[in-house]
């Protein structure tokens, strides 16, 4: 089974990337009768959390990815080009600015519930464009997501909040450690949400008049996936940053081989999403030891790269 | 028996469909043909329940359309529509499988599994099942989707025009297993054409639309006349029977 490979890679890939930093820790030195009790806690309080993190917020946010393009039915769109996360951001710095003391979960429902209005209002406006070309769907995403972002821009500067803003914005994974990544896993919760409605939105991807005439109720089916992109979106920029790329090229490489059934696809792109952002925070950790690049932005040089081999290869079905 | 009483559809100030009463016969293949805009294709969309009405009512074996749950209608109406140019890459099995949902909710039995056989196969499309729907050509798309709410397995199957980018070959090759598919499984089949021989060659029965209202219905013999198809389209249109059909002669 191919899938069970592809777990097997990810689990060596992770594995190994508990050994990668600047405080040495080896097998050897954990695993001997009198294990290294320095390298023992680094592993527990940053390495474990740092490799959890980076895993959950692959899967969460590539399979995030794959529903928001099967709601709006086009491949070319992310939480990060759907005003999903610019949303998010803006929400998390209206909470930062109005309600300094509210603990990181209050800011992160305050961030959800912008994700949510910000993707709806993206809904909306696709809505409202009765002849949508394909290439229109994911310029009104980045408008927006813009508009969005020069909101938050604008108010960070006038509070001193940049760094910050920018923090939300680059997902680094260096800050991670024990007790302050822990929010991530209900990301995996609903992950699995995700996977149990699988069926519901492959038919949502077909469209409005399909899903009606299989008995579904399509509004329903689409509240659900807004509401599972908007949450996993606010919890991923509040705990670590946005990951650009991730929720596009992600499921658009899987759906070249498995297609877009999301029954079959959901397992492949969370392995594969967890995989991507692995294999790009361990580069960012190694191409200029000791110091460490973003995975983010190893993601985005990455991302973009390999998103435009994918256009060429496939520009026919662009049309 | 499906029924539309006073079936309306505005948008802003022009009406699409102007209050139209009708019972659509059970059993056979019925066919609504008409002009463009005549509102065909937006009669069968209110009908199934896909397009809201501005006004008026449907029933569907004696059930509104507007109140009854949606999945109790799946397992009686299908229809297929328009809009499948922009399709996900799903296989022909995978699209045909989820003509079962309704029966199955997403956990097909062993018997759900052979109805979806019978349908590909019924469609001709065996040697096709494990293709993805954007790898076929328009026509044999178009039979993966007839094959998927042949598999839904209700009693209506309205279609809206199903020979849209069929070549000759498949056209009539698709009637005749429509034809089949009301003959041996008892389907109630509406469909909306645009090839008024066609029509005539497979129905039992007609419905001519114009400006929103029906205009004329019947059998064949009783519609493919020269002067109800002139009222029908403003055309001088011949008819000539044919090895027992009656065949519109409209190209000069």
């Amino acid at each position: 089974m191919r899938l069970l490979v592809a777990v097997i890679v990810l689990v060596l890939l992770a594995l190994g990337s508990l050994l990668i930093g600047v405080s040495n820790v080896s097998w050897h030195s954990l695993f001997s009768p009198s294990p290294d009790e320095q390298a023992l806690q680094v592993l527990v309080i940053s390495r474990i959390p740092r490799m959890l993190a980076v895993m959950l917020v692959g899967t969460s946010l590539g399979v995030a990815g794959l529903i928001l393009q099967m709601l709006v039915r086009n491949r070319f769109v992310e939480p990060a080009t759907a005003g999903s996360a610019e949303s998010a951001s803006l929400g998390l710095m209206a909470a930062t600015v109005l309600a300094p003391q509210l603990p990181v979960l209050g800011k992160m429902l305050v961030a959800a519930v912008f994700a949510l209005a910000g993707t709806a209002l993206f809904l909306l406006i696709l809505r409202r464009i009765p002849l949508r070309s394909v290439l229109i769907v994911p310029l009104v995403g980045l408008v927006l997501g813009s508009v969005f972002d020069s909101i938050t821009t604008f108010y960070a500067y006038r509070m001193d909040l940049l760094q910050s803003v920018n923090a939300w914005k680059t997902g680094d994974f260096s800050n991670v450690l024990r007790g302050r990544y822990e929010l991530l896993w209900v990301t995996l919760g609903l992950t699995c949400c995700a996977y149990v409605a699988a069926d519901r939105f492959t038919v949502a991807g077909m469209g409005e008049a399909f899903t009606t005439n299989l008995g579904m109720h399509y509004s329903r089916i689409m509240a659900l996936g807004l509401l599972i992109v908007s949450l996993v979106t606010a919890m991923v920029v509040v705990t670590v940053g946005m990951v650009p790329f991730l929720g596009l090229l992600v499921p658009n490489l899987v759906s070249l081989f498995t297609g877009d059934n999301a029954r079959r696809a959901i397992p492949w792109v969370a392995v594969g999403g967890a995989g991507f952002v692995l294999l790009c925070d361990i580069l960012g950790r190694v191409v200029r030891f000791p110091y460490e690049i973003p995975g983010a932005t190893i993601a985005g040089v990455v991302g973009s790269v390999l998103f435009l081999y994918l256009l060429l290869r496939r520009d026919a079905r662009v049309g | 028996m499906i029924e539309a009483r006073n079936v309306t559809k505005r948008y802003g100030d022009a009406l699409v469909v102007d209050d139209v009463t009708l019972r659509l016969p059970v059993g056979g293949i019925t066919s609504i043909i008409g002009p463009n805009g005549a509102g065909k294709s937006t009669l069968l969309s209110m009908v199934s329940r896909v397009m809201p009405m501005s006004s008026g009512t449907v029933l569907v074996d004696g059930l509104d359309v507007r109140t009854t749950p949606g999945e109790v209608l799946a397992r009686r109406l299908a229809i297929l529509r328009q809009d499948n140019h922009l399709t996900s890459r799903l296989t022909v099995r995978e699209l045909v499988t989820f003509g079962r949902y309704p029966h199955s909710k997403g956990r097909p039995t062993v018997q759900d599994r052979e109805h979806v056989e019978r349908a590909i196969h019924h469609m001709g499309l065996d040697a096709l099942a494990e293709r993805f729907l954007d790898e076929l050509s328009g026509g044999q798309r178009q039979r993966a989707f007839v094959a998927m709410v042949l598999c839904q397995d209700t009693d209506y199957v309205l279609l809206d025009e199903p020979l849209n980018g069929l070549d000759l070959k498949h056209s009539v090759a698709m009637m005749k297993q429509l034809r089949t598919a009301a003959d041996t499984l008892n389907k109630s089949i509406v469909m909306v054409l645009h090839d008024l021989n066609f029509a005539s060659c497979y129905s039992d029965h007609l419905i001519a639309m114009r400006d929103g209202k029906v205009a004329f219905q019947g059998r064949p013999e009783e519609i493919m006349r020269p002067d109800v198809l002139r009222a029908v389209y403003d055309l001088d249109i011949s008819i000539q029977r044919i090895d027992g059909d009656w065949i519109a002669t409209h190209y000069r």
